[in-house]
């Protein structure tokens, strides 16, 4: 009998369309004891709390986990963030409900970033999340909860969410699958919010066919989100099997440069290479506006959370800090809720917005925005697909950025444009380092053309077999 | 110059917030309903519940386009929302979504009456926003309590040009902006409850003076006297303190009903920075002329058009006009009347100045009112066809407010009947005459009051019930002919 805990999403549907998924869940919530406190990927498992699915749906109760932004009617949702210690949300954000739709088995609520905020999951008030590869080193971030339970064996799959490269960076880095949908083709509603224009919930999985799988639950218009896109679902299983022979993937000149691993550059040459042989033409493009993405990333996307994160005062619900005075309560509530990297972005964010430096930085940044993305549209005129490297560098050491925050912005660097644009992208193994580490590379395609980024990724790693190699945890 | 020989003139600015009466709130399918168990009507979007997410209620734009259209507003070809941001207990998301940049009407304007004759003013913008929770202070120990009924109420904010002069016009100016709103039903415009609220800005300047004086808010008057009362207060103050040479604060300052006088707000530790932006959760979208043109089909005959087709049809003068259409309850009970076939000139006069006279003592709205339209109609049948007098006529109303009773039943129970008969009228100036020599001799004299008397003496003999008209009549022919 395998262990059913390494099974893929695919193969754990199968086998648990025959037999149920008892085993399989047995089998993980085993794994999550035997690890778990070695990689704290989760911030909420219990075994006697593992909510199973009322219907077989496409999953037939197989468990997914779920990062810890994401609302779960009835679980506590905290966004690793003390200020939300005991929010309990009353409803289910949308994916959830699809999920349950589907049959899925919501498995646990996974460790993250606080709010999202980070590259490296190291800011969670509960503790860092450590790479399954080597210990001592990050998993990536935001979703490196998710991302890393994927890669230990501790989930079948998993939910991440991405604002600036949170489900492909964690997804690099711990060598799994991970894919940032178009904006608005997976609905926000009850994803809590960062940057509005910005995130995206999205599947971190084993195999690009698992990903496919989870798309097919997850996507989809939703009425409660007015930024959904109203566009109809394909199948993205059926996606796979076409022959990527006659596919034009271009190398965007800017996210070749000096200064990044040359372990990283020479493994996605390679997968050019392996495209190549595939039958796919390469070519060099420009997107010649990438050097402002950071910057402006890191004063719109802070705008629009500095203004989402008002919310948390301790008035509703979460942490209250003290009784005594509004102001109090405000004051009091949020410095000692907050972590620090929130609350640097929340200074940021209300810097940028404010009367004199409105029209110099949000409003500019919005402008250059546009600029970015018309970068893209412009250079997939000449192409089907981008292929990029993931991160400037492979898995860094805990605490390694955390003493300059512009050092660990700046590993934001090839994701963030995406975001900027909107357009999907999906981060994928291409081989690891000298020293076994994950090395991820980035598909990026036009809006609502994920079909794309999944037949190109599915040829390349059926090709290459990389998601055979686990981390020997 | 010497501040003391100036005449100082005030320039006064109305925003109106009213609530719309939409089914569900303007960004959820949330109840908007008054007066509910504190936080049944909720929901995750209207308690700001961390992941929920907006929708645009669609028939609160309309709505509003509505109001716009009856206010003569340019309506904005692009629908934008953006976020308000500040902390307040009531205000759940720590963001108000309102319209910064592009409201839904720009400007426009609305016509009220004054003294000298009917004038436009102008209309800045109005614009849709959300309305935040209440938050409950009395009678709570340790603390406030807050309720999220309110919290997403679609509310529009209707901001005039400061173009209104003074407290009086602001008077004609709210009464004229409700009586629209309430034709075209999308508010219940009741301050009490809250469907309508109102702040002013007001300054003074010297007359002549095109700059601007220091500009004050005035907060928390909650009717349309209160506002009106405020002003004159205000404009007082602010006209003291310049011809004293002090100093004015540009403030916020709250109108105390019952101490008649407004005090400043205590100053606030931050001042307001809401940091506007565009709302990334709401798209924004192409509203059209084609749009707007449907919705301004839908427009009712509106007051300013009601009056010029009553005194069109009726031939009643302007004020008259103008007054009755202010109320829609009220010129509908006076076209209800006109439908009975009585004078339409008579029954303006009648109705706006007896019947509402009485209906204002008893403390009651012309809604309210305990006589029907068509009774109302009877009465003024009954003074148009001589049977009763006008003076009796009013003893006869509020006999008909307190019993119910028909006018024609009054008058007969009473015998009120007036007294036509010119051959019993005679007989009672003869008795007169007869028992008052002596105003007679002063009429003779050219004393003219004893004519007077001697009506007075001719309404007695006939209690009251003689027609004044024919009394004078007779009894003058008779001094002549002695």
């Amino acid at each position: 009998m395998p262990d059913v805990s390494r099974l893929t999403l695919k193969e754990a549907v199968s086998l648990a369309r025959e037999e149920g998924p008892e085993k399989i869940i047995e089998s993980l919530a085993q794994r999550v004891l035997q690890v778990g406190s070695k990689t704290n990927a989760y911030l909420h498992f219990d075994p006697d709390r593992i909510e199973r699915a009322h219907k077989a749906g496409a999953l037939h109760g197989v468990p997914i986990s779920i990062k810890d932004n994401i609302s779960t009617r009835g679980w506590e949702t905290t966004c690793a963030s003390k200020i939300l210690v005991g929010y309990i949300p009353p409803y289910d954000a949308t994916v959830i409900e699809k999920l349950r739709e589907g049959g899925a088995t919501l498995f646990g609520k996974c460790n993250m970033d606080e709010f999202a905020f980070g590259s490296s999951s190291e800011t969670s008030a509960f503790g860092p999340v450590r790479n399954p590869w080597d210990l001592e080193r990050v998993p990536g971030g935001s979703s490196g909860g998710s991302a890393a339970a994927v890669a230990s064996g501790e989930a079948i799959a998993a939910l991440g969410t991405d604002t600036g490269g949170s489900i492909r960076l964690p997804a690099a880095f711990c060598g799994v699958v991970g894919l940032k949908p178009t904006y608005g083709r997976v609905s926000r509603y009850g994803l809590i919010a960062f940057g509005s224009s910005f995130d995206q919930i999205g599947p971190l999985t084993q195999t690009v066919e698992d990903a496919a799988i989870l798309m097919n639950v997850i996507a989809g218009h939703d009425e409660r989100d007015s930024t959904s896109a109203n566009l109809a679902v394909p199948d993205y299983t059926q996606s796979l099997h076409r022959p990527v022979k006659g596919l034009k993937i271009g190398l965007p000149k800017e996210y070749f440069v000096k200064g990044m691993d040359p372990e990283i550059e020479a493994s996605v040459r390679e997968a050019a290479k392996v495209y190549k042989t595939l039958g796919a033409e390469i070519k060099e493009v420009s997107l010649p506006h990438t050097h402002h993405s950071v910057a402006v990333y890191y004063i719109v996307a802070v705008a629009e959370a500095s203004s989402n994160l008002g919310r948390f005062d301790g008035v509703e619900y979460g942490f209250r800090a003290t009784n005594s005075t509004l102001r109090d309560l405000y004051f009091e509530t949020r410095d000692l809720g907050f972590g620090e990297e929130a609350k640097r972005r929340i200074l940021l964010g209300t810097f940028v917005l404010s009367a004199g430096y409105y029209e110099a930085y949000y409003r500019k940044g919005q402008k250059v925005r546009t600029l970015i993305r018309q970068d893209f549209e412009k250079a997939f005129k000449e192409v089907d697909l981008l292929l990029t490297p993931v991160s400037p560098t492979p898995p860094f050491k805990l605490g390694e950025k955390m003493t300059d925050p512009l050092t660990m912005y700046l590993s934001d660097i090839f994701t963030i444009s995406v975001n900027l644009a909107g357009v999907p992208a999906m981060s994928l193994p291409c081989g690891f380092t000298k020293t076994n580490l994950p090395i991820g590379m980035q598909l990026i395609a036009q809006p609502f053309a994920e079909e794309t980024i999944f037949q190109a990724a599915h040829a390349y790693e059926q090709e290459t077999q990389w998601f055979k190699r686990k981390p020997k945890l | 110059m010497n501040p003391a020989l100036l005449e100082m003139v005030p320039v006064i600015g109305l925003e109106v917030h009213v609530q719309l009466k939409t089914r569900s709130k303007l960004f959820c399918s949330s109840a908007n309903e008054f007066g509910a168990e504190p936080n049944k009507n909720t929901c995750p979007v209207c308690l700001g519940l961390p992941g929920s997410l907006p929708v645009l209620n669609r028939e609160a734009l309309r709505l509003a386009v509505k109001v716009g259209l009856a206010l003569n507003c340019q309506i904005s070809g692009r629908i934008k929302f953006d976020r308000k941001n500040y902390f307040y207990p009531d205000l759940p998301k720590a963001y108000q979504i309102s319209q910064y940049d592009m409201p839904v009407n720009g400007r426009g304007f609305l016509e009220i009456e004054t003294r000298e004759g009917i004038r436009k003013v102008g209309i800045t913008r109005a614009h849709l926003e959300e309305d935040a929770g209440k938050l409950l202070h009395e009678g709570i120990k340790d603390g406030s309590l807050v309720d999220y009924n309110r919290a997403g109420v679609p509310l529009l904010e209707i901001v005039s040009e400061p173009e209104i002069r003074s407290p009086e016009e602001a008077h004609e100016y709210l009464t004229a902006l409700k009586a629209i709103l309430q034709y075209l039903d999308v508010s219940d415009c009741d301050m009490e409850k809250g469907s309508l609220r109102c702040d002013a800005n007001v300054s003074v300047r010297p007359k002549g003076e095109t700059k601007l004086g220091t500009k004050v808010e005035i907060k928390n008057m909650n009717s349309f006297k209160a506002v009106q009362k405020a002003l004159e207060y205000e404009i007082k103050r602010q006209s003291n303190a310049v011809e004293n040479g002090e100093k004015l604060v540009q403030e916020t300052r709250l109108w105390n009903e019952s101490k008649g006088q407004t005090f400043s707000m205590r100053s606030k530790e931050f001042a307001h920075d809401y940091r506007y932006f565009p709302e990334p959760d709401l798209v924004p979208f192409t509203f059209s002329r084609a749009e707007a043109e449907e919705i301004r089909k839908t427009l009712p005959e509106l007051p300013a058009a009601r009056a010029k087709r009553l005194m069109k049809q009726y031939g009643i003068p302007e004020k008259d006009a103008f007054r009755l259409v202010q109320d829609k309850k009220l010129v509908e009970y006076y076209e209800a009347c006109i439908a009975q076939k009585v004078n339409p000139k008579m029954t303006s006069n009648w109705i706006l100045s007896e019947l509402l006279g009485n209906l204002n003592e008893k403390g009651l709205s012309i809604a309210q009112s305990p006589i029907a339209a068509v009774d109302s109609a009877g009465l003024i049948r009954l003074i148009e066809n001589n049977t009763i007098s006008g003076k009796m006529a009013k003893d006869v109303l509020p006999e008909m407010i307190e019993t119910g009773k028909s006018a024609e039943a009054i008058v007969k129970e009473k015998g009120l009947v007036q007294v036509t008969d010119t051959k019993a009228i005679e007989q009672a100036v003869e008795k007169a005459l007869q028992a008052n020599p002596k105003s007679l001799e002063d009429f003779k004299a050219g004393k003219r009051q004893a004519l007077g008397f001697l009506v007075g003496q001719v309404m007695k003999e006939t209690q009251g019930k003689a027609n004044p008209k024919l009394v004078n009549e007779i009894l003058e022919k008779k001094l002549k002919a002695c």
